[in-house]
């Protein structure tokens, strides 16, 4: 097994470099000693807790590790992925994982659009609605499942009560029923992933020159023209990064699902990373386990290709 | 102008829909925190607690360990934070200055290093932190949490150092400061904001963290926060709403004060990594 080295994972500070660097030896294109001393408190365990493992991680998926076993593991080839393939649950988890995702993800950035071009006017209560988009963006993703839990409850819910109020049936148990889990805890992830979103928007929008918009103003080009051929093209390149991101992070999410349902009612909303976790910590089938964060990472980066593509390819274009 | 009125009318009616969205699941939170139990078992919930109590507070300081829980939380993110940003803030200075293999090295592995599930990473770390006996403490958790929090340290912080002119280390440096001097009387002053803001923002992701905490803390006493805040929901997904309101409340106010601080400077650095990268 991969031997790692992690005694140096405790970085010592940087040391002064004893010599003393002249404006002539600065040069800008090469790393001299003292920029080595400089790198490597860092590097060491970027190496060793980070860049190993994930190897190691890998590696592990050829594997038959398992947890608590006494006998040496022993490298089983592909196997585990061959029984990855015929294993439907997964799937199944992989299937819910891209709903889950997709379906937080596109809501995500057309709320967060929405509110940071709100935000970007100049309107009352601007500061307030400011403060309020970043609170759930502080709170543990621990708390934010609680808190929806208390909002889903059934009987002392407020969403229920506020459906009896309104004569609209009696309510439900969200979180339990088939049929409405998966929308219920999407949701909640909707309502988590906003503010990081809007926020970042908000900031590509205040860097879109006020002038041009004004100048299309003056044009007679109305709002959604204005939007179009104004903000959008100036805010494209931040919208693109802040969805791949957000749908690689929603894709490998663990806390808020976990809280809010477990992954049932029957594995309804059993994401891959929840699936994984019971498979590994539960189970103690860490090879298994590896290769199912194989198909996960090999999912996401045919994702990420095929926005890399998309984005060269419009950028050719314009 | 009949438009424009109504638009501005459709502006705060939208404004407004998203204050409440955004506000009522927290509002309903800190409502159930001050509940009593008769109330909670009513089936017509009130939004403001008809007879307030703190009983819920004292009973979930009762049934969990939460002191302990909030000074593990407490030392897991505060180390975290400190050796973060002493590691990061060098190499970041070296990610910004110099363009050389090491540099996008650096940043393909920012990039890359968020696009991995965590089992992946969580497995193997298991396994050696198991050998180096360091499951089920918090100084294995520290040192999870400071590689975890690496990434984006140094993408804010390479954005901060973009920000300090090179002239000013370039004027200095003719002076004939030598390097270390430079960065330390010239670059870490004008730096200190940012680094500050980035440790703080390294507190807060550390302090709300679940994953790592609930594969490597296996005993209540070495427990974080929201590990604690868990074992207030029962097997059955049956929970004592009061209590579980009261801790979830306890435990989201430091994050909310911190995070209130750093707001500005966040946002800022975010858009400077990404813009100029």
């Amino acid at each position: 097994m991969t031997d790692m080295t992690v005694a140096t994972a405790t970085p010592r500070r940087p040391r002064p470099a004893r010599r003393r660097t002249s404006a002539a030896d600065r040069e800008r294109r090469s790393l001299d000693h003292g920029a080595w001393f400089l790198v490597l408190p860092a590097l060491i365990p970027i190496l060793g807790l980070s860049v190993g493992p994930l190897l190691y991680g890998i590696s592990l998926a050829f594997t038959d590790a398992q947890s608590g076993r006494t006998e040496p593991t022993e490298w089983i080839g592909t196997l585990n992925f061959q029984d990855l393939l015929h294993d439907t649950l997964f799937w199944e988890s992989f299937r819910i994982g891209l709903v889950w995702a997709v379906g937080v993800t596109v809501p995500q950035f057309l709320l967060a659009l929405g509110l940071a071009l709100l935000l970007n006017e100049r309107l009352r209560l601007r500061w307030l609605a400011r403060a309020l988009a970043i609170v759930p963006w502080a709170m543990p993703e621990v708390v934010v499942g609680v808190m929806w839990r208390l909002v889903y409850n059934p009987d002392a819910g407020i969403l229920n009560e506020t459906l009896r109020d309104l004569g609209l049936g009696g309510g439900r148990d969200w979180l339990s029923g088939l049929a409405t889990a998966l929308p219920a805890v999407i949701v909640v992830g909707v309502w988590a992933g906003m503010p990081q979103t809007t926020v970042t928007l908000l900031a590509g929008l205040q860097n879109t020159p006020r002038e041009l918009h004004e100048a299309a103003a003056m044009d007679g080009a109305g709002a959604w023209r204005r939007f179009r051929t104004v903000t959008w093209p100036a805010i494209r390149p931040v919208a693109f990064a802040i969805t791949a991101l957000n749908l690689i992070w929603n894709f490998n999410s663990f806390a808020l699902v976990y809280v809010l349902t477990s992954g049932g009612p029957g594995g309804r909303t059993r994401l891959p990373m929840l699936f994984a976790y019971e498979e590994a910590f539960r189970y103690g089938q860490f090879g298994y386990a590896a290769a199912m964060g194989c198909a996960m990472v090999a999912l996401i980066s045919v994702v990420l290709a095929f926005h890399l593509v998309g984005r060269l390819r419009r950028g050719g274009e314009g | 102008m009949r438009t424009g009125k109504l638009a501005r009318a459709g502006r705060y009616t939208a404004l407004v829909a998203y204050l409440v969205f955004l506000a009522f699941p927290f509002l309903w939170l800190v409502s159930t925190a001050f509940k009593p139990a008769r109330e909670l078992g009513s089936l017509h919930p009130t939004w403001i607690p008809e007879n307030p109590t703190l009983g819920n507070f004292r009973q979930a300081f009762d049934e969990q360990p939460l002191l302990q829980a909030a000074l593990n939380s407490l030392v897991a993110a505060l180390g975290a934070a400190v050796v973060a940003v002493v590691i990061a803030t060098p190499m970041a200075y070296v990610m910004a200055r110099h363009r050389g293999t090491l540099s996008r090295l650096a940043t393909g592995w920012v990039v890359v290093s968020q696009a991995f599930p965590f089992v992946l990473v969580i497995i193997p770390l298991f396994l050696v932190l198991k050998n180096l006996r360091l499951i089920n403490s918090v100084p294995g958790l520290i040192m999870v949490y400071v590689v975890w929090a690496l990434p984006f340290a140094l993408w804010m912080l390479v954005g901060y150092v973009r920000a300090v002119p090179v002239e000013l280390e370039e004027a200095a440096a003719v002076d004939g400061a030598g390097r270390l001097r430079t960065l330390v009387s010239v670059t870490a002053p004008l730096l200190a904001p940012g680094i500050v803001a980035t440790a703080l923002f390294a507190f807060i992701t550390a302090w709300n963290e679940f994953f790592f905490a609930l594969v490597l803390l296996k005993t209540p006493e070495k427990q974080t926060l929201p590990v604690v805040l868990t074992h207030f929901i029962g097997a059955e997904g049956v929970a004592d709403l009061g209590p579980l309101a009261a801790a979830a409340f306890l435990a989201t106010l430091p994050s909310l004060v911190v995070f209130a601080l750093i707001q500005r400077r966040i946002t800022g650095g975010m858009l400077a990594g990404a813009v100029k990268s």
